[in-house]
């Protein structure tokens, strides 16, 4: 293995190995604590330009399952069709893999996508230091091969980069309701969560003006990096929602709950190191109801900036940050987690019940 | 949120430890009682278990050493009359006793509310039929099974699931009574032994070769649910995950089928509905994502503590404030003290579960792991990579083991076999077969271990070898060395792989590495359990040390004022939860006064092992390298190494060699005490009698001194705890047979020989001394002569039968050696007394197995006061009237031997009971009744089975025998015993020896349970002896009839049951004797 050097922007570095794919990149170091799901992770759109540290120590144990398509196009096992994080940063990686499910290691398969990785490194110093300072770019350097250009996460639109540049429609032509899901780099477990509650999802690109289309709910994905950078979703959304005719249900998740904000007027920070996990804790705004949900998100909405006919939703458990929003008197609403987990807990699947039913009962 | 008319509850505890039912419940109720207290509830525990914590001062209120059954527990509920009641935190002994007590309308007769998990959900998961149903309505799949309630039935749901199937014992714990069967023969012998445990048993389909996975559950009453732990095992289904190495969390799971399992977990918590924790069971299948529910515990469990301990989520706290109707939303986070308790732990190393066995100790076991439990004790490693933590897990089994590999050479004689078969020592065997060249796809058909835990295992060979390439020191590449000690070579195994045992003692050799690897800056790194894994700063210090990193997590003071105790490892035979006692009150002190309390230990079971018990605790190895680099970090004030048992005791000399200031009696003391050649030398110098004893390297010299003293003769290695392969042989043959079978006698190995004295007393003395002079001691009694074990005898403080003569004697020689040692702290000596004829056995300078019985029945803390002495503070001489009691304390003995298939269940000099009680009495009667029924005997009702050996102990039981005739007891007799009663006037009926012919069959008289109580008294080990005797024995055992071995306890017991109707014993609390 060649020797490889984690550094990061203020200067701290940690030496290490390459597993990966034997080249340097730069990114947003950013760490989860996710004990399992990796292939979910490094396939969730939501990661691009990151770096990620995964704090479990070991990784690879079950290697990466096959390269399999749905007959809808979409892969049965990931959750996108490659690898979006920029590299990966792991304790112990675990050479030999054993599952019935697996076809190739992580190392074969991150060197195939061309990610490059980390192992070696003491990953909870790293995230006690990230946890400390906020998170910072950094970059991976594995010895003999050139160095990569500087990042600038906060500047780059990575929605752009991830979402798709065409309509695709999901159940078409059995006259189901239409869902539009806006795909700002959407997991593709989102659009296994509609199109098995039996309606037609139109997945339209991110700056797409889905106000045009013939719809019956609007849905707004997840995605990458600053929501600063998706103005042009922000826009059609607040479309949507001035309506004072409008009465589709409306729903988003993580990136679309902060685009959803923005549009309603609500203001967004970013998080000194967020939240990525399976284990964050979400309650209901005065209820006694809690969920453990899975999450991956650096920003945040600043929830006492939301407008009368919008209130919090839930909260965060932890550090009392936003994890919902509702409007309160149309069926709109959002939330910070993902409640369509993969990788993560099912607790909150029931919000796309709730969702289904309101598009049916429409 | 809480329930405000709940003002007093009461907690039922677990008992003696027992196989499957050990410490892990005395830290579920520590943990339980401290959540009560927290709300500001009156606590009153019943627990006869006087060794526990949970039974020490301050921690309940009022404290019943009792026994644990619907009728004392009645009699406590109408006394104190709880507002509430937990059942969840005593394991299966609470639950199953509340159970009884539900039924029999209890609860509701005195207005108690059953807290947490309601009993009618405590039953459906119990009953099979009913669990079966309920998770049927929830779409959950349960293993094919059918429930019996006979023989009949059970074969013919055998037939029709096919074979090989599995059979358990309803509301049984750790598998109690469970086993596969390939055929009906052997379903045939298992059921009729379940069916004494259990009057239902479970026939199901085998899933042999499934990986077994474990979630811990929590739920509130709001329904809100979370899963703190998953845990998966190590070896496939079909070995009792008591029985299975278990790593936390899953290895080998992908997300789908975590949090398929996670999501069926919480289904099943809803569904049945639990408040406060259970644990649900999976098999899964290893080429799927099928899966099957194994069995759902609606309590506390062994699993829970582990996951607790693995996690930081202190689950019986939680559970506990649950079941007073908090929310989990109203509890902190207790690592943080600033998030939520709702939440599940993001772990960031990875805990590897090992059980300890102690099958060796047990003539005729079955070594053979199975679906029923053996192991007497567990150990917890925690490293950042599964190398290093197995490595550090097998090291603190403490069975002479270096790791996975480096260690004494094992003979396998047949590896395929051992590899399919697996026994206690299935991790070497493994071992084994990659050194002779199996590789990772034939050991997993052999033994379907997944390949991912094989493949580890091997690279762990792999860098084994690759060190053996390298001669000395000089000669290993630091890159090697850094990767061995990151995949958890101790100094020793590096030592050793690379040669150094050629030139040096391996002391020295380990020593060398050490210093070579400080010289290079290899060092290990102080990581904390933070349940978060980093992603919120952690409040407490739960520690552990590994080398999969480069910065420490906490900052030291340096201040000196820090005081290390170290714990007592893994309860074994011989060291259990009673250093565990010792070890808390020695932290508690030390807080108290002031300094910073530091633990070292790794056993999970373990109240010491709490985080919040102590300012730093380390969940690490007590080996002399783990102990030293921590003292290197921690440069206490001192160490305390006599409170902890054996295994610190024995590190004394090493530690004190290399400067490190331990507190108390000195190392050479310790020394000289240990030293069997040094402490005769100074009882000489001091005119102390002893056996006479000698260290024998040839079979002439044995035969020599034999001819000297005469038989018999105790037989025993020096240097061990609780004289493993100790023996009493009565002539030549047997002298012989013992030594060419269990000792192999050398220049190297010595075997010690000494005098064996039949008939005398034995007597304890455990004291608290300063500067060698006695501050405080107690002077218990055994009931049974010497012999038996002193960990296995029943002992009676104050004594009730020593002369006034005696007892000033022991007095004085005890002061005599506590001066001439100098000791300071604790001590205890054991005696024997024959008329006024003093013998000392011997002599430990550490706290004794007897000190929470003594501390507890005196009211006078021993350990606090010897803390206090090693902590240089003054100490008060208690006032003499302290030692005036009006009421006496019989500890009891536990023993398992249930669960220990084929074992022969006698007693001798080798200790084999696991567990022990304590009860107190106005009188003795009074005290020995209650501790008998407390480990489980029966007052019997009318039929009585004697055969009393030889002519001494037939004598001695024949006073009793004729008190029983007179009180109406129908006593039936073996042929030798029956007629030395009719010779002496006590009517009763023949039986007949299985190798003998006539009717009745003792035998068949135990099948029919036409028996209440055995008493058979081991006659000598003659063939026919140990043919007969064993089978009556075994098969009293087996069909759960009560057992007594010993005459003189048989006596006793016989005499308190016919002159103390249990119904007439006072109820009365520790607080009120």
């Amino acid at each position: 293995m060649k020797r490889a050097t984690l550094v990061l922007d203020d200067g701290t570095r940690y030496e290490g190995y390459s597993f990966g794919h034997d080249s340097s990149v730069s990114g947003e170091v950013v760490f989860n604590t996710a004990m399992t799901g990796y292939p979910e992770s490094l396939t969730d759109p939501s990661y691009a330009g990151q770096i990620m540290t995964l704090t479990y120590p070991l990784a690879g144990n079950y290697g990466v399952p096959p390269r399999q398509e749905t007959p809808d196009g979409l892969q049965r096992f990931t959750e996108s069709d490659r690898i979006h994080a920029a590299g990966l940063i792991v304790c112990d990686y675990s050479e030999k893999y054993s599952h019935w499910n697996a076809d190739r290691s992580l190392a074969d398969w991150l060197r195939e996508e061309n990610i490059p990785a980390i192992t070696g490194i003491d990953t909870r110093a790293l995230t006690k230091h990230l946890r400390e300072k906020g998170v910072v770019s950094g970059r991976i350097l594995v010895e003999d091969t050139p160095e990569p250009a500087a990042a600038n996460y906060a500047e780059i639109n990575f929605v752009e980069k991830v979402s798709p540049d065409s309509v695709t429609r999901f159940n078409e032509g059995k006259g189901l309701k239409k869902v539009v899901l806006v795909d700002c780099g959407a997991k593709y477990n989102i659009i296994r969560c509609l199109a098995d509650r039996g309606v037609e999802v139109i997945r339209v690109p991110w700056d797409y003006d889905f106000n045009t289309l013939d719809f019956d709910a609007l849905f707004l994905s997840n995605g990458p990096g600053n929501p600063e950078t998706c103005a042009a979703t922000v826009e059609n959304i607040r479309k949507f929602i001035s309506n004072p005719d409008e009465r589709r249900p409306l729903m988003g998740i993580c990136l679309g709950h902060q685009l959803l904000a923005k549009a309603a007027g609500a203001s967004i920070y970013k998080l000194k190191y967020g939240h990525r996990s399976h284990n964050q804790p979400a309650r209901l705004d005065n209820d006694t109801r809690c969920f453990v949900t899975s999450q991956n998100h650096g920003y945040a909405v600043d929830a006492d900036t939301l407008p009368a006919n919008w209130k919090q939703w839930f909260h965060n458990m932890n550090d009392g940050s936003n994890e919902g929003i509702i409007h309160t008197s149309r069926p709109w609403r959002s939330v910070q987690f993902h409640p369509e987990a993969c990788g993560g807990p099912v607790d909150t699947e029931f919000l796309f019940d709730n969702f289904i039913n309101d598009v049916k009962n429409a | 949120m809480t329930d405000n008319k709940i003002r007093k509850v009461l907690v039922l505890g677990s008992g003696a430890l027992k196989i499957g039912e050990a410490g892990e419940f005395d830290y579920s109720g520590s943990q339980a009682l401290k959540a009560l207290r927290e709300e500001g509830i009156e606590t009153v525990l019943i627990n006869p278990n006087i060794a526990t914590v949970q039974t020490s001062e301050g921690v309940a209120d009022h404290i019943y050493f009792l026994p644990v059954t619907p009728f004392f527990v009645e009699k406590v509920i109408a006394k104190e009359r709880p507002d509430g009641i937990l059942l969840a935190f005593g394991g299966q002994t609470a639950l199953n006793c509340g159970v009884d007590l539900y039924h029999d309308g209890v609860f509701d007769k005195y207005g108690v509310k059953v807290l947490g998990t309601p009993v009618q959900s405590i039953i459906d998961t119990e009953d099979r039929e009913i669990f079966v149903e309920k998770l049927n309505e929830i779409d959950v799949k349960t293993i094919d099974s059918e429930a019996c309630e006979n023989i009949d039935e059970a074969l013919a749901a055998a037939d029709r699931l096919g074979y090989p199937v599995i059979l358990r014992a309803a509301y049984a714990l750790g598998g109690l009574g469970s086993g596969f069967c390939d055929d009906a023969d052997q379903l045939r012998r298992l059921a009729e032994k379940a069916f004494a445990f259990s009057p239902q048993v479970l026939v199901e389909k085998s899933l042999k070769g499934w990986k077994e996975i474990e979630y811990e559950v929590v739920r509130d009453r709001f329904d809100n649910c979370i899963t703190v732990c998953n845990m998966e095992n190590f070896d496939p289904l079909g070995i009792h995950t008591g029985e299975s190495i278990v790593v936390a969390p899953s290895q080998t799971l992908t997300n789908s089928e975590y949090h398929k399992l996670r999501e069926l977990s919480i289904r099943i918590a809803r569904h049945i509905g639990i408040v406060g924790e259970c644990n649900v069971q999976f098999a899964l299948c290893p080429d799927s994502e099928d899966y099957r529910v194994i069995e759902v515990n609606a309590r506390l469990s062994r699993s829970s503590a582990l996951a607790s301990k693995a996690t930081g989520y202190p689950l019986a706290f939680v559970a506990a404030k649950l079941a007073l109707g908090n929310g989990l939303f109203d509890i902190k986070n207790s690592v943080t003290k600033d998030t939520t308790a709702f939440f599940e732990p993001a772990l960031d190393y990875v805990v590897c579960k090992i059980p300890r066995w102690d099958l060796g100790k047990f003539r005729g076991v079955n070594r053979e792991l199975e679906s029923s439990m053996k192991s007497v004790g567990e150990v917890m490693a925690i490293g950042r990579t599964f190398e290093e933590a197995i490595q550090k897990g097998l090291r603190m089994i403490g069975q002479g083991m270096h790791g996975f590999v480096d260690n004494k050479e094992l003979t396998v004689d047949d590896v395929d076999h051992a590899l399919r078969a697996p026994t206690d020592k299935r991790i070497f065997v493994i071992e084994k077969a990659f050194d002779q060249g199996y590789d990772i796809d034939r050991i997993h058909e052999l033994t379907k271990i997944d390949k991912w835990f094989l493949h580890k295992l091997k690279k762990i060979h792999d860098t084994d070898r690759e060190l053996h390439r390298h001669n000395g020191l000089e000669e290993l590449p630091e890159a090697l060395l850094r990767r061995a000690k990151r995949e958890g070579f101790s100094d020793f195994q590096i030592a050793r792989a690379i040669g150094l045992e050629k030139d040096l003692e391996m002391e020295a050799a380990s020593s060398a590495v050490r210093e070579h690897r400080k010289k290079l800056g290899i060092l290990p790194v102080v990581k904390q359990i933070d349940t978060l894994a980093g992603e919120f700063p952690a409040q407490t210090n739960y520690l552990y040390l590994t080398y999969g990193g480069e910065t420490h997590d906490i900052d030291y003071e340096r201040d000196g004022k820090s005081v290390v105790v170290l714990g007592s490892g893994a309860y074994r035979i011989g060291s259990s939860v009673e250093f565990d006692w010792c070890g808390v009150q020695a932290l508690n002190t030390i807080r108290k006064e002031g300094w910073h309390s530091v633990m070292i230990n790794y056993n999970p079971e373990t109240v010491s092992t709490d985080y919040d018990i102590c300012d730093r605790l380390y969940f690490d190895e007590l080996s002399y390298e783990r102990v030293l680099d921590i003292l290197d970090l921690e440069t206490p004030h001192g160490v305390v190494v006599s409170t902890g048992g054996q295994i610190p005791n024995n590190l004394a000399l090493r530690l004190d060699a290399c400067g490190v200031p331990l507190l108390g009696t000195s190392a050479k003391s310790i020394d000289n005490a240990e030293d069997r050649e040094k402490f005769s030398a100074m009882l000489g110098r001091i005119g102390v009698d002893q056996p006479e004893w000698s260290a024998l390297t040839s079979m002439e010299d044995i035969d020599k001194f034999v001819e000297k003293v005469g038989f018999p003769v105790l037989v025993r290695p020096s240097y061990v705890l609780s004289g493993a392969a100790m023996n009493v042989c009565t002539s030549p043959d047997q002298l012989e047979r013992f030594l060419t079978m269990a000792a192999n006698v050398s220049k190297k190995h010595p075997v010690v020989v000494s005098q064996f004295l039949e008939n005398a007393k034995e007597v304890e003395m455990d004291a608290v001394a300063q500067n060698g002079e006695i501050i405080a001691y107690a002077i218990s009694e055994h009931v049974e002569y010497a012999g038996v074990h002193s960990g296995d005898a029943t002992i009676q403080f104050p004594p009730q039968k020593l002369y006034v003569e005696t007892a000033r004697r022991i007095k004085k020689i005890s002061k005599q050696i506590a001066r001439e040692l100098n000791i300071s702290g604790p001590f205890n000596i054991q005696y024997l007394a024959r008329e006024n004829d003093i013998k000392v056995i011997e002599c430990n300078l550490r706290a004794s197995r007897s000190f929470p019985f003594v501390s507890k029945v005196l009211k006078t803390n021993f350990i606090e006061m010897a803390t206090r002495i090693m902590l240089g503070l003054p100490v008060e001489r208690p006032d003499k009237s302290v030692f005036d009691l009006d009421y006496v304390g019989v500890k009891a003995s536990q023993f398992s031997f249930q669960r220990l298939q084929k074992a022969d269940p006698k007693l001798g000099v080798d200790m084999v009971s696991t567990g022990e009680v304590g009860c107190l009495g106005e009188d003795s009667r009074r005290a020995l009744l209650t501790s008998m029924l407390s480990v489980g005997l029966r007052v019997p009702e009318k039929n009585i089975l004697l055969s009393t050996g030889n002519g001494k102990s037939k004598g001695d039981m024949l006073r009793a025998a004729r008190l029983l005739r007179d009180n109406g007891f129908n006593i039936y007799a073996t042929c030798g015993t029956s007629r030395h009663l009719a010779e002496n006037g006590i009517e009763n009926t023949c039986v007949y020896w299985p190798d003998q012919e006539g009717t009745p069959q003792v035998l068949d008289l135990l099948h029919n349970h036409d028996i209440d109580l055995v008493v058979n008294i081991p006659r000598n080990n003659t063939d026919a002896e140990l043919t007969n005797g064993y089978r009556v024995r075994r098969t009293a055992i087996d069909l759960n009839i009560p057992l007594i071995t010993n005459a003189r306890l048989a006596s006793a017991f016989i005499y308190a049951f016919l002159d103390v109707n249990p119904d007439e014993i006072e109820i009365k609390s520790w607080e009120e004797f």
